[in-house]
């Protein structure tokens, strides 16, 4: 029973943490249809910023919820400024565009930093379910993840800039026809994915190694759910996050982590190769 | 234009030419003997250097300089001076075959150093057979290489992984767990865990292997608390693996079950995290940077005195690899002469130097060390040894790796369970 109470709290924390970092690569790949091949590397930006703050002496929440995103939201903007900006519409472009800045930034980090992983104290205490014992910092991922999705659900839904979001993402020509302009609202978006991958990054600094070459551990897994999840991205990131989550924590937890990636990477063939659009391009289009 | 270069190399401008050669070199005056002496000798490295494995690789490729210039700096080896020929594998396994192809074919190096995982040394090692290039691996590993042309000076698991699984037997308990990376090294160093723990009554209850870029342990960590081991070993490698501390740690694990590591601390974890998350690892190498010894002690002043900042912290890994130059540079003065054949025969003739990690001597049949290994836990971002293993000897064959008697025997030994 102790061991079912645990593995459900890992299960949890699994989906929080893909739906974590995934949904910066979402907002962008959904409202952009951009494949962000540096979201690994913001996320990145996003720990070292958090790593540099803390060490200043600045409050680990503060550094992890103010001004990781922001530092790394600003970066975002930079860089679409400078070089997406030119590139939209051509997929290819911005693959090989992304992926060089993947690279550079990485290249970045490592000359004025060194390559070498650093590491931040945990936070959060452990806590007992039952015999076990686990780390309570997971209820942090978890209350994040969910804070994120619903602060981006009410953003999209309840408030005009979301509206003008909206917009702009289903008929461009026609937002633009209306007054507004599809260049800033894109701008907004690419800082706004941007500074939801810093914060997943400096979030997740306290559980794993900080170092330059951090963000190739997690590219693969965001693709994989922001492609299972589809065009929606509340609920395709929610949907698909609870999937792989899931598989990829219980095959693990029964077999070996690897036969969990394994699993979860089936998983995704099958279910693209049934829903070519993802889940929402299947079900509950019309969902954010 | 191949007018021109007809007139400026005819047949009889070239004969003439090479006619003079002769005669001089015949006539052997000698600042001739001088000019061809100063060809230099030349030392690949191979080596990441850059990407995930450079916090083991650099401080390694760094050793190397160092070994170099010293021995320059006395006169170098044969009246010549040694160039050092390095390459960046940027932890990528495709650059080593690359990259051994360039020092083999087109560099004609004299020597190879280098290698980081086993992986990347099954690699290149072939090549280096194959070209007849003496090959240095200087990485601590899962042992059991047995090949003429390959020299190991890294430690084995019949040198440390045996003493971590004695003291855990004495101190823990009779169950273990094994956390491991998933290639040859973390497989093969597993299944030395499990012949250890039966030899010694005690059992494996759980094993778990990881890819280099596994992030997430919380599977893992809930596997070993409901097998309850008395103990875990980890043969974690690589940058993004070392988060499996910290997430032990914060699980409330750490005061619970206590780990012992033959790869903990080779990149430099004492000093990146937090010794709340490091102290009391145990673990089990060749040398630690704590070593009261005059050679060790000089060593790291070397060191620190050469790289200073650029430096982040060492390890037996940096040891071996300058025992492993220091053992060719002592065979290329014995055999007088850089021919493989040589340079084997001197290798293989029983040689021993004092190391910074102590007496060590390369062992002629299995072209391993013998040497003295350390069991030692950090305290306070310092290590602190605890036990003093004498003449270890590189006894993972089992006695079956004679290359004297069997020279022309190439395969790994693993262990039989």
């Amino acid at each position: 029973m102790d061991l079912a109470g645990l593995i459900a709290f890992n299960v949890v924390t699994g989906i929080a943490t893909l739906c974590l970092i995934t949904i910066g690569l979402g907002v962008i790949y959904g409202m952009m249809r951009i494949i962000n091949l540096a979201h690994g590397e913001l996320m990145m930006l996003g720990a070292f910023t958090c790593i540099i703050a803390t060490e200043a002496g600045i409050n680990i929440w503060i550094s992890i919820f103010v001004l990781s995103p922001l530092v790394v939201g600003i970066i975002g903007l930079v860089l679409e400024r400078t070089i997406i900006r030119f590139l939209y519409g051509r997929i290819l472009d911005t693959m090989l565009a992304t992926w060089g800045m993947s690279i550079g930034l990485t290249g970045l980090i490592v000359t004025v930093f060194g390559n070498n992983v650093r590491t931040l104290a945990n936070p959060a205490p452990s806590f007992g379910i039952g015999a076990y014992s686990t780390s309570l910092y997971g209820l942090v991922i978890v209350a994040v993840a969910v804070g994120a999705l619903g602060s981006l659900f009410a953003l999209l839904r309840l408030t005009k800039f979301g509206l003008i979001l909206r917009a702009t993402m289903e008929r461009p020509g026609m937002a633009a026809a209306l007054g507004i302009k599809p260049d800033t609202v894109y701008m907004a978006t690419f800082a706004l994915g941007s500074a939801l991958a810093g914060m997943a990054g400096a979030v997740l600094a306290p559980i794993s190694g900080v170092s330059p070459v951090m963000g190739v551990a997690y590219i693969t897994r965001a693709f994989i759910t922001v492609l299972g999840g589809g065009a929606a991205i509340v609920t395709g990131t929610g949907l698909a996050s609870m999937l792989f989550g899931t598989i990829d924590e219980l095959v693990s937890f029964k077999a070996s982590p690897v036969i969990g990636s394994v699993a979860m990477l089936m998983t995704a063939v099958v279910l693209i190769r049934i829903f070519p659009t993802g889940i929402t391009g299947r079900f509950l289009r019309r969902s954010l | 234009m191949s007018d021109h270069n007809q007139k400026l190399f005819g047949r009889r401008t070239v004969l003439k030419f090479s006619a003079t050669a002769a005669i001089s070199a015949l006539a052997a005056p000698a600042y001739l003997r001088q000019a061809l002496a100063s060809e230099t000798i030349k030392l690949g490295c191979i080596m990441d250097e850059t990407g995930p494995l450079s916090l083991e690789g650099k401080p390694m490729v760094q050793t190397t300089k160092l070994a170099v210039d010293e021995l320059n700096a006395a006169g170098g080896l044969l009246g010549r001076q040694i160039e050092m020929i390095s390459y960046d594998t940027q932890s990528t396994m495709q650059l080593y075959t690359q990259y051994a192809q360039r020092l083999a074919l087109q560099d004609k190096v004299d020597v190879v150093h280098g290698g980081l995982t086993s992986a990347s040394r099954e690699a290149i090692r072939p090549i280096f057979g194959r070209a007849q290039i003496p090959y240095f691996y200087n990485t601590l590993y899962e042992g059991g290489v047995c090949d003429r042309n390959t020299f190991c000076t890294g430690t084995t698991p019949a040198q440390t992984v045996n003493h971590l699984v004695e003291h855990g037997l004495k101190n823990w308990g009779k169950k273990t767990y094994v956390l491991a990376a998933d290639y040859n090294f973390g497989q093969i160093t597993t299944d030395w865990v499990r012949k250890f723990m039966a030899a010694g009554g005690g059992s494996v209850v759980g094993a778990d292997f990881f890819p280099l870029d596994a992030t997430n342990f919380s599977s893992t960590i809930s596997r070993i608390q409901s097998t309850a081991p008395d103990f875990v070993v980890t043969v974690l490698v690589g940058g993004a693996q070392t988060g499996f501390y910290q997430q032990w740690e914060s699980a409330g694990m750490k005061s619970k079950i206590p780990l012992a590591s033959n790869v903990f601390g080779l990149s430099n974890e004492i000093n990146s995290m937090s010794p709340s998350t490091t102290d009391g690892i145990v673990t089990c190498y060749g040398w630690y940077p704590g070593i009261d010894t005059p050679a060790s002690k000089s060593f790291v002043e070397k060191m620190e005195k050469q790289f200073g900042g650029d430096l982040t912290g060492m390890s037996e890994l940096d040891v071996t690899t300058y025992d492993g130059i220091m053992f060719w540079a002592q065979a290329v003065k014995k055999a007088a002469s850089l021919d493989r054949e040589a340079v084997l025969a001197a290798l293989e003739s029983g040689l021993s130097y004092d190391g910074p990690g102590g007496a060590v001597s390369l062992d002629p049949a299995t072209h391993h060390t013998i040497r003295s290994t350390y069991l030692g836990q950090p305290k306070d971002r310092k290590w602190q040894v605890m036990e003093t293993f004498a003449h270890q000897s590189p006894n993972d064959s089992g006695g079956q790796c004679d290359l004297k008697a069997n020279p022309r025997l190439n395969k790994q030994f693993t262990p039989v369970i």
